[in-house]
């Protein structure tokens, strides 16, 4: 267990360095001036001049790179080029809405599709009830297939445009989250159930499920105590990536629902090219990934006897 | 016919600090013509010591010699592995994987279609197999395909590993005759790895016993059954003899 | 992939997808003027018989502007989808390219970037590239890379672990020639398929970039435009919005879906054949006198479909008795062991004439659970993988007697840790504590034995038990088990395909070809075996006192295959003795007055060489 910590942590520091690395290499791999680029071609060059003086990009390189380290030691995140507000601030205005929209669509998600896809194991297991297998597989092939911006605008179209029961936009009151959820929540929940579904299959046909059967315990037991905790190791491994997808599926969905989050911020600085805070919210995402792989590993090693073994 | 000779060989895995022996300064002989059996329960690092023969392993010390001298980089060894069903490339017919073993231009390109014939009739299969794939052979017969394609390559020692293990009881039969008949026709020098002392000892002249990592006993057949020296050697034999009557 | 055609879903996604790529070829050419035409009289008009979808903020046809952008939209993201696919293959095959020292290097930092999301990606690298075509296209392929590298880099390690490629290595074959001849013809299927389903997911990320306005910029337009274009007048107009949505999805779906049933394709087994299998009298079980007997079986059948694995197995077990079937693989002795144990699951189907365990018939639809549980021990052949890996043994063992004896889990645990020293496992208390894969495979095995004993077992079957142990545990093992059946008088039924194991052990042996019991006699009596399948089976297997210069008794030909019986004896084909007689008809399984059963025509018959 000892050397799993050491050697995890080991890797977070590894990742977290490649990702403040590669938000730091961002500005410097942008074919020509990223200034000129943001101030446009009519920009006096003598504003470009002392617009470059004030990021430090004369600078040579490494110094550039060990003044961005201690500036993030320092919690300095540099400026909007539009605003002129501190990244700093505009990244902890929008944060918590962004975290608020994936940790209730990633709870969502896990409710549906971990119950979902033991059941469907359970009823289809060794070719039964093939019509609801194929209704299961389609329906979920098709869910998992659409993208979230998508689900979002049908959403939009049925809930809000046709039936009036849910605002088409923004984020005021409780009834706002709703949308914006489940279009986040759906694609990540039908890849998780078809997941759950086949991995239980897999473990239904281990020798300690017939050990199980053998020892002539109820069907709840075997399902739940015996089958369960084998299926969901390998679903965490996978989930962890989709849980990845669901922060990257926020900036589509903030933007369908002009979210005020990460996402929508993101995009409208992009096109902006207001670097320094394209570059603060890459790296808070990035983080953000590393995070949601930190607990995956954590919680692997807690259900999984043997993963930490398995790791050293 | 040539001489194989492991000396002072040992191979390790995992880095320097975290690994673990597998095989510890193995001296074993293999004499021209003679077929060695190699005898040991899993893990007692016989498979590793026929890996590092033929170069699918880097040895951590000694050395292994050929009449003598160290290995060429072409290595003039063959070896037959205990999975009939992973040994065999599903999508080469099984001429072609015994063609791909031959010595590259000892045969013209008109003549490669008859050694392949020559090969597969040494092992009692007949010519026209050639044109299969593999998944069209039974387990039996994928390891003379696999036997046919070793002896493709004109080894000077010929190394078996476990190729009887994975087979039914009324095959492994045919796959030891096979072995056997080939073994005395061409006078080939042998190593015979098994886990069943009783297989090693039916085609073997010199039986080693290998237990974690070393070998504990080693002699003639006859003497190492009848006059077994090291406590694992007659473990091994007790096992055995407690199945016949 | 002439295979995909066969199941409905690969024949719908193949058709799918030829009609976008149809589509994409000939809607620009046909339609391109009519999607360009601005009509400042119609903006934003809703549906109508002149334009289907509506019309844009310039009037123009929202229809035919989606069937135009089908081009440019398949056509993006085949391109991206070969970057990704490109950049994937070198990176994966680093390892076997640069050599395994810098492959490494590659491999780890494949494995950061895999761990981020391929919209995460893409925007990054869109900021990189920029905004655009162009950007979009490198964006969506450097974000596809990581993915596909790990994926060849998965594929190329497994393929190159394979015996065949070491075969072909020891055999002097170049590292390139085997990476062309070995290892990519059997990693391309996988790797075409999934780039199949990654060109699904391009289409859609590059839509998704699009939408925000970071992909194809006006006037040029693809679905993502259209939608993003939609998407600000949807109350006044929704399928301006809807219609591009609805092109994404089918084109994504046409893409994704043919590509997993290709893939299903690939890893399909073929149908077994449909044949009925022949029928034979029934056999008569020894006579025993009923209160001496632990297990009674007859006509035991058991079926898959059409196959039946398994033909009227009959025979009985006496109290304390050890009774061996021995037979190779494809015979029936597990799945008739998994049948005593009710343990057969759909779609195999059991039938009987009589399945009795201490005097309760099984048969009845009546759930014997807690007769099975405490009474009807199974040990099965890995010890590794039968008990399962994510609880304590002491657990596993308790939870029986928490279920059948209603033990409180302190007081089942007490036996569960009292039964691991029954079985001579040391230190029991620690050993309750362990997880499986602490304890070694002969340790484990007697866990499993522990287990059985919870209950008061009558019977202890083991399906071989000792297979997968080493020859010095294997006795050991066997060891406890004949002490068990001899403290307890418990009868054992002993599966094995080792016929020295079966006479180590056992009373009585029963020979099983094909489904069938083909010969039934004492242990003692093997020496005077009358099958010739018995006696060629004892004569094959060499022994320490196998004559060296003679060669072994072989068996011609293959085990006969279940689902392709012969009409008459089915060891037939391979027997020596075989005439018109046994082609004809199976022969039953015939009694004497020894209670020795055998079923041949020719039983006793010496085997002329």
């Amino acid at each position: 267990m000892h050397r799993f910590a050491i050697r995890r942590a080991g890797r977070l520091l590894v990742s977290l360095w490649v990702v403040i690395t590669a938000a730091f290499g961002m500005i410097h791999l942008i074919p020509g001036d990223p200034v000129r680029a943001a101030l446009g071609p009519t920009a006096p060059a003598e504003l470009v001049q002392a617009r470059r003086a004030a990021l430090g990009l004369d600078d040579p390189l490494w110094l550039q790179y060990l003044n961005y380290l201690h500036h993030l030691v320092t919690g300095e995140f540099g400026s909007s080029t539009l605003s002129g507000l501190p990244v700093a601030q505009v990244i902890s205005d929008r944060l918590p809405a962004t975290i608020e929209l994936a940790l209730a669509s990633f709870v969502l998600a896990i409710l549906i599709s971990v119950p979902l896809g033991l059941a469907m194991a359970v009823a289809t297991r060794n070719g039964r009830r093939r019509p609801a297998e194929l209704a299961f597989t389609s329906a979920s092939a098709v869910l998992a297939a659409l993208p979230e911006f998508l689900v979002a605008v049908g959403l939009v179209y049925v809930f809000s445009v046709t039936l009036g029961w849910a605002p088409v936009a923004g984020r005021s009151g409780p009834d706002s989250y709703v949308l914006p959820v489940i279009a986040l929540a759906i694609g990540p929940a039908a890849v998780l159930a078809r997941i759950v579904r086949v991995e239980t299959l897999a473990v239904l046909q281990a020798d300690y499920i017939r050990t199980a059967r053998a020892k002539r315990l109820p069907s709840r037991l075997i399902y739940l105590r015996h089958a369960l905790p084998n299926a969901l190791t390998a679903t965490i491994t996978l989930g962890g990536l989709i849980l990845g997808g669901l922060i990257a599926g926020t900036v589509l969905v903030e933007n369908v629902f002009a979210w005020p989050g990460l996402g929508s911020t993101i995009v409208s600085s992009i096109l902006a090219k207001d670097y320094p805070v394209v570059q603060g919210i890459v790296l808070i995402y990035g983080i953000g990934v590393l995070l949601i792989n930190l607990v995956v590993d954590i919680a692997l090693a807690l259900l999984d006897p043997r993963s930490t073994i398995r790791k050293s | 016919m040539s001489e194989l000779r492991f000396e002072e060989v040992s191979v390790r895995y995992g880095t320097r600090r975290r690994g673990h022996t597998v095989v510890d300064g193995v001296n074993l002989t293999v004499a021209s013509g003679t077929v060695v059996g190699l005898v040991g329960e899993s893990g007692s690092g016989k498979s590793t010591l026929a890996r590092a023969a033929v170069g699918l392993i880097p040895l951590s010390g000694g050395q292994i010699l050929l009449d003598g001298r160290p290995l060429p980089k072409r290595t003039p060894l063959q070896m037959v592995f205990q999975d009939p069903y992973s040994s065999l490339d599903p999508r080469m017919t099984v001429g072609a994987s015994i063609a791909e073993a031959l010595p590259r231009g000892a045969f013209a390109r008109n003549a490669i279609a008859a050694e392949v014939t020559r090969l597969l009739e040494l092992v009692d299969l007949a010519a026209d197999r050639a044109g299969l794939y593999p998944a069209a052979l039974s387990g039996g017969q994928r390891q003379r395909v696999a036997l046919a394609r070793a002896l493709a390559g004109r080894p000077a020692v010929l190394i078996a590993d476990e190729i009887t293990s994975a087979l039914d009881v009324s095959i492994q039969g045919t796959v030891l005759n096979l072995v056997r008949q080939v073994q005395a026709r061409m006078r080939l020098t042998m190593l015979f790895i098994s886990h069943d002392l009783a297989v090693v000892r039916y085609v073997s002249d010199t039986v080693a016993v290998m237990q974690g990592g070393h070998i504990v006993e080693c002699g003639p057949a006859d003497d190492i059954l009848s006059n077994p020296q090291h406590p694992y050697t007659r473990q091994l034999l007790a096992a055995a003899r407690s199945g016949q009557r | 992939m002439s295979r995909v055609f066969r199941s409905p879903v690969g024949v719908s996604a193949a058709a799918l997808l030829a009609a976008v790529l149809l589509l994409a070829v000939f809607a620009p050419v046909l339609w391109a003027d009519r999607a360009a035409t601005i009509d400042t009289t119609q903006i934003l008009q809703g549906q109508s018989a002149q334009h289907w979808a509506g019309t844009d903020s310039l009037g123009r046809d929202i229809f035919f502007r989606v069937l135009v952008a089908t081009r440019l939209s398949v056509q993006l993201a085949i391109m991206a989808t070969a970057v990704g696919v490109l950049i994937g293959l070198l990176l994966g095959a680093a390892p076997l390219l640069i050599g395994a020292r810098a492959g490494r290097w590659v491999t780890a930092a494949v494995n950061i970037a895999v761990a981020f999301p391929g919209l995460l990606l893409a925007l990054f690298f869109a900021v990189i590239f920029g905004v655009g075509m162009r950007g979009a296209v490198l964006a969506i392929g450097f974000a596809v890379a990581p993915s596909f590298a790990r994926l060849t880099h998965t594929l190329v390690s497994t393929v190159a672990d394979r015996d065949y490629v070491h075969a072909a290595r020891i055999a002097g074959v170049g590292r390139l020639r085997v990476l062309a001849r070995h290892v990519l013809p059997n990693v391309g299927e996988p790797l075409v398929v999934n780039a199949t389903v990654a060109a699904g997911g391009a289409l859609l990320a590059f839509a998704g970039l699009s939408f925000l306005g970071l992909g194809v910029q006006a006037p040029q337009y693809d679905w993502g435009r259209l939608l993003g274009e939609g998407l600000n007048g949807i109350y006044v107009h929704p399928l301006a919005a809807l219609a591009p949505g609805i092109a994404v999805v089918v084109a994504g779906l046409a893409f994704s879906l043919f590509g997993e049933a290709a893939a299903r394709a690939i890893g399909l087994r073929t149908v077994l054949s449909r044949e009925p299998a022949a029928t034979s009298q029934p056999e008569p079980a020894q006579p025993m006198s009923a209160a001496d007997v632990v297990l009674a079986v007859e006509r035991l059948r058991i079926s898959f479909g059409p196959v039946s694995p398994v033909r009227d197995v009959g025979f009985t077990v006496g109290r304390g008795e050890s009774v061996g079937i021995v037979g190779e693989s494809g015979s029936g002795k597990s799945l008739t062991a998994l049948a005593i144990a009710q343990l057969i699951e759909e779609p195999g189907r059991v039938s009987a004439d009589r399945i009795e365990f201490l005097g309760q018939d099984l048969r009845s639809a009546k759930e014997h659970r807690r007769l099975l549980g405490l009474s009807l021990a199974m040990v099965f052949q890995d010890p590794m993988t039968s008990l399962n890996p994510t609880h304590r043994v002491g657990r596993q063992l308790a939870e029986v007697a928490e279920q059948h004896q209603g033990l409180g889990r302190a007081q089942a645990l007490a036996r569960a840790v009292d039964r691991l020293r029954a079985v001579h496992l040391t230190e029991p208390e620690r050993r309750a504590r362990q997880y499986p894969h602490e304890l070694s495979g002969g340790m484990r095995q007697r866990a499993m034995i522990g287990m059985g004993l919870m209950g008061s077992p009558a019977l202890i079957i083991a399906d071989e038990p000792t297979t997968a142990l080493d020859v010095t545990v294997q006795a050991q093992v066997l060891a406890l088990l004949q002490e068990i059946r001899a403290s307890d008088g418990v009868a054992l039924m002993l599966i094995s395909h080792d016929i020295s194991v079966v006479r180590q052990v056992c009373d009585r042996v029963l020979v099983m070809y094909a489904g069938r019991i083909v010969e039934d006699l004492r242990t003692a009596d093997l020496a005077a075996a009358r099958h010739p399948y018995t006696r060629a089976l004892l004569a094959a297997v060499p022994d320490l006192d196998t004559d060296r210069g003679k060669p072994l008794t072989v068996i011609p030909g293959r085990a006969a295959d279940p689902a392709q019986l012969p009409p008459g004896c089915a060891f037939a084909p391979r027997c020596p003795l075989a005439d018109s007689a046994c082609v004809a008809s199976d022969p039953p399984l015939a009694v004497d007055p020894g209670g020795h059963r055998v079923a041949c025509w020719h039983a006793d018959r010496e085997v002329s060489r």
